[in-house]
Order: C-alpha cells, then structure tokens, then sequence
C-alpha cells in the first residue's frame, strides 16, 4: 500500500494532503485569499509569493497531522494545470524536489480530476460512470467520468464566458457585498425570494449542439441592468431578492443540465464539486431533483469541494494504484491544460 | 562537505556540485521560462556525474536574486524544499554576487557593477570594490540611471550591461552567474550568505478597483 502526498497551488490556496488507499492520513491548508479581498480578485503575483511563504510550514503541518515524516512518503502528486502559472510553479517545483530527496515517483495532474476524487475521500470508490459538474471559480464543466485513472474523461460542455463563480463574484460587487461573492451572495440570498425577478437561463434548448454548456455573462448584464434601474441606496429587502433570483437562476442551469447530461450517458450518478459545491442552494435544489429524477447525488462537504491537496493526494492514489505511468522529472505547468485524463504527460 | 548550488535568476539554469575544495560537476540549461522543466533534471544530471547520492548532499546554496520572479521562486523554493526533506543546511546568495563570482573568475578586473535583465527595460544592479565586496545595492534602475551612478571608467558585467550596451561600459565577461562560481565562493567564504527568501525588490503589481466597477 503505497502513500501518496499532494501538493495544490493553481489559485490562491496553498494545499497539502497526504492519501493512502482512499483513505485522507492528514492535511494542511493555507490561504492567500484574504490578501487580494482589497482587488476584487486573486493577483497572480500576489499568490504565488504567498504559496512559496507557506510550503515549508503546510508541509509539515501535513505530515505531523498524519503523523508521518518525508521519508513515508512512496509518491508525489502535484497540480500541473490548469491554473494561475506562476502559482503552479511553485507547487510543481516543491513536489519535484520531494521526489528528488526522496526517490518517490511524480504524478502531474489535473486540478479538475482533483476536484472529482476529492469526493472519494468522502464517499468511497466512485461508481463505474458518473455524471461530474465541476463548478468553481474558474471552472463550469460537465463530465462524464468513468475510470478517473484509466479512462479519458469525457467532456460534455463547458461554459461559453463566464464561470458560474465567476458570475456569483460579479454579481456581489454590483450588489456591493465583498469578495468572494460565492459565499456572500449565497449568505443575502436567505432572506430573498428566488422568484422575485425572473432572470433568463442562458442555453436552455435541449436542442443542438449547446445542450451541455452554459453561458453566466448574459444572465450577468441582465442583474446588472436590472441593478442599475434600480433607486438607491439598495435596501437589503432589495439586495436579498436580487441575491436569491440571480442564484435561482445559476441553480436552474446548472442542475437542469446536470441531469440532463446523466440520462444522455446513462450515468445513475451525479457528482458535484468546487468551490461552487458549497452554495447552499444548489445542494438544495440538486437534492431534491436528483431525488425525484432516480439519480444519486454525491457532494463532499465543503472543506473537500473548494481547492486543497488531499484531492490531489487522492487523485496519485489512484493512478499509483491502477499502475499508471509517472510523470518525467521534466515535466512543466501547463496553466491551460485541458481536462482529457486525470494525469497531465 | 557536498555542495549543492543552483540559480534560476536568470534565463539560464545552473546547477553545480562542489566537494568544498573544487567542482564536482555541472549542469547549465537556457531555460528562459523553463526553470521548473531544466532544475530537477539539472540536479539529478551533477549528482550522476559526479556518483554522489542526493542523501550525501550537506550544504544547499541557493541563488535568491534579484531576477525575474517565476523562474526565482522555482530556485527558492526548491531550495527550501530540499533543505526540510534532506535535513541539511540551505543558504542564500545575492544572484549579483553570483554574477560577480564568475565574472572574477574570467578575469574581469575589479572594481565592477554587475547588472542582471530585470525586464520592463530595467537592470538589477550592484556595486563591487576592489576586493570583491558588494557595497551597493542590489538594486532596480533604468539603465540610464544607472549609467548616471557609474564612476570614471566602471565596468558594467552581466546581461544587463550586453543588453543596454549603449547606454552601459559593457565588460568583456560572463552573461549570467555560474553555479560553479557561486559554490566556490561560499565554499571560500567570499561571499556573505542571505536567508532563503526571495530578493524581488519590486511589489506586485496590483491595482484596486474603482468604487464601483460595472459588470461587462
């Protein structure tokens, strides 16, 4: 039984994870977010010096939380994209010189996968087909995934602009509540109505070829607009409606199609994750769809589902199970990687 | 003593393996934006040359820079890694005193300023007396401000000099800093050693938004 360690810095989270047999020995976790609240965004420059501070202590936290010591470590997997390059250097660089200190093969992978194996660590195995929304800052896509190690992951469609986090972190800067707006819009939603104002939902003709992807921008304008017609200052009554119809909106796509996507492939599965996962709503409104529609729904709890290094201590668990190939020691960040497998070269 | 030292400061990647007396082996790799690709195999390439196991390696010399910052942190953190896996000692060196080192080694003659590509039509710069000392610097400037700070005669050695050669006394000398180099003078203690942190002497550029800015 081999143990894996992960190492995660695509974005703003510094993250390591140690997995051994689907089963997470220990963690830890640093954040640069609260140094870019102030921009609106993550600067690259800013996290990637973030990530080279807090290597050195997340990879002890990591190993005395699981109670082990480098030399325990039989692979490195890292994040090799997609993601921010100047933060996937840092990390791609400490895992190579964990592998050269201590011989341990490396496994570049997909950020992406990362986020589909984190809920194993939850869950158990995955099962033999399923349907993946992998909604988060950066990223909307549907996948069909069948072996996550072995099998080429499927794309189904992706979002044509803007990430559904992307949109959420808009929205909260037109309606003036801070960054990241994941978490602020799901928080002023509670006390709205999600019919209050009926926002469109972009792309959803079953028909033709846009069938699986989704469009955030135009659903976008359309809060702006609403937003700029309306009579200032914002009353939170106003605010809370906005909130709850815009995140309707959001959760109507993303789970209409969702389903949609599992009866195409015949998958009896549907798997949500990212940073977007956590969203109160959509956890809500999947539940109850899935549950009517016959299909199992798997999310992880929260702490799995934004960015951390077990999920991709999870994902070199099993491709070091399967007894797939390691990555060569030349191996460089690909911060546009596309999502064909799990391992990246 | 095993010295393990390497630089990423520069578009090129060095790595050289020196037992305390002389240079085991070496490694050097234009690697403009392919730092992270050439470092690892640049080091596993000196420690099969030379036969020596990574476990035997005692002492880390890591150049900190100034110079650009993906490529630079590759270096760092690297370093840093190596140095809590392996258990072992890890020091950082000025990338300029790198510069200087070498460029000593070839003969250029002392005093000179060393100036490394800090991109944005700008120099990473440092001053050197006649013993080999740093007394200035490092430093960011335009290259004619730096020109301007140069005294009667000053050589500029280094990229940044062969790059702005119109605006700078380019000496005949290295381009960038040799690992060899490097090892050798903290081996002799010629150089002063810095901690393992970054020399990025420049902020991240980041701008906050304005009140409010519309969704497009």
């Amino acid at each position: 039984m081999s143990t894996v360690l992960g190492i995660e810095t695509s974005c703003d989270e510094t993250g390591i994870g140690i997995v051994s047999d689907g089963e997470l020995l220990g963690q830890a976790l640093a954040s640069s977010m609260a140094e870019h609240a102030r921009f609106g965004g993550v600067v690259p420059e800013i996290a990637a010096r973030a990530h080279l501070e807090a290597l050195p202590s997340v990879l002890r936290a990591a190993l005395d939380d699981a109670g082990l010591t480098v030399s325990d470590i039989d692979a490195v997997a890292v994040t090799a994209g997609p993601g921010l390059a100047s933060a996937l250097h840092v990390g791609v660089a400490a895992a190579k010189a964990l592998c050269l200190a201590t011989g341990a093969p490396l496994y570049a992978v997909h950020h992406a996968a990362g986020h589909v194996a984190a809920d194993l660590l939850e869950h158990g195995p995955l099962p033999a087909r399923c349907v993946v929304l992998i909604v988060s800052g950066g990223h909307t896509s549907l996948v069909q995934v069948d072996d996550l190690a072995r099998d080429p992951i499927v794309h189904l469609g992706d979002t044509l602009d803007d990430a559904a986090g992307e949109a959420f972190d808009k929205v909260a800067r037109l309606l003036e509540l801070p960054y990241p707006g994941g978490p602020s819009v799901d928080a002023a939603a509670r006390e709205g109505d999600p019919d209050a104002i009926r926002f469109p939902r972009a792309l959803s003709n079953r028909q033709g070829g846009q069938r699986f992807a989704f469009s955030f921008s135009g659903l976008k304008t359309a809060v702006a607009r609403h937003v700029d017609s309306l009579t200032r200052p914002l009353t939170a009554r106003i605010v809370a409606d906005v909130a709850a119809s815009f995140q309707e909106a959001v959760v109507d796509s993303l789970v209409s199609k969702s389903l949609d996507a599992c009866g195409h492939v015949g998958a009896r599965t549907l798997l949500i994750v990212g940073g977007v996962a956590a969203n109160r709503r959509l956890s809500e409104v999947a539940a109850d769809r899935c549950a009517r529609a016959g299909v199992e729904l798997r999310v992880p709890r929260p702490a799995l589902c934004t960015d951390n290094g077990a999920m991709i201590a999870a994902v070199g668990d099993l491709l070091v199970r399967a007894g797939r190939p390691a990555s060569p020691l030349e191996v460089g960040a690909d911060p546009s990687a596309p999502l064909t497998r799990a391992a990246l070269a | 003593m095993l010295l393990l030292a390497f630089d990423t400061a520069t578009p090129h990647v060095t790595v050289a393996l020196h037992d305390g007396t002389r240079t085991l082996a070496t490694y050097d790799g234009e690697g403009s934006m392919r730092h992270g690709e050439l470092l690892a195999p640049g080091i596993t390439h000196v420690l099969a040359r030379a036969g020596a196991d990574v476990g035997e390696v005692t002492d880390l010399v890591v150049g900190v820079g100034p110079g650009p910052y993906t490529g630079l942190r590759v270096g760092v953190v690297t370093g840093r890694t190596l140095a809590a896996a392996l258990g072992v000692r890890a020091s950082g060196v000025c990338s300029l005193d790198g510069l200087a080192a070498s460029a000593r080694e070839d003969g250029v003659a002392l005093p000179f300023v060393a100036a490394s590509d800090a991109r944005r039509k700008e120099v990473y710069w440092a001053r050197y007396d006649s013993a080999g000392r740093r007394v200035r610097g490092p430093y960011v400037d335009l290259p004619a401000a730096l020109a301007d700070q140069l005294v009667g005669g000053e050589q500029v050695v280094g990229r940044g000099a062969r790059l702005y050669a119109d605006v700078l006394p380019a000496a005949d000398g290295p381009l960038d800093p040799r690992a060899a180099s490097m090892a050798a003078a903290v081996a002799d203690g010629l150089v002063e050693t810095l901690p393992l942190e970054p020399l990025y002497l420049r902020r991240p550029d980041a701008a906050e938004p304005a009140e409010r800015t519309r969704a497009t």
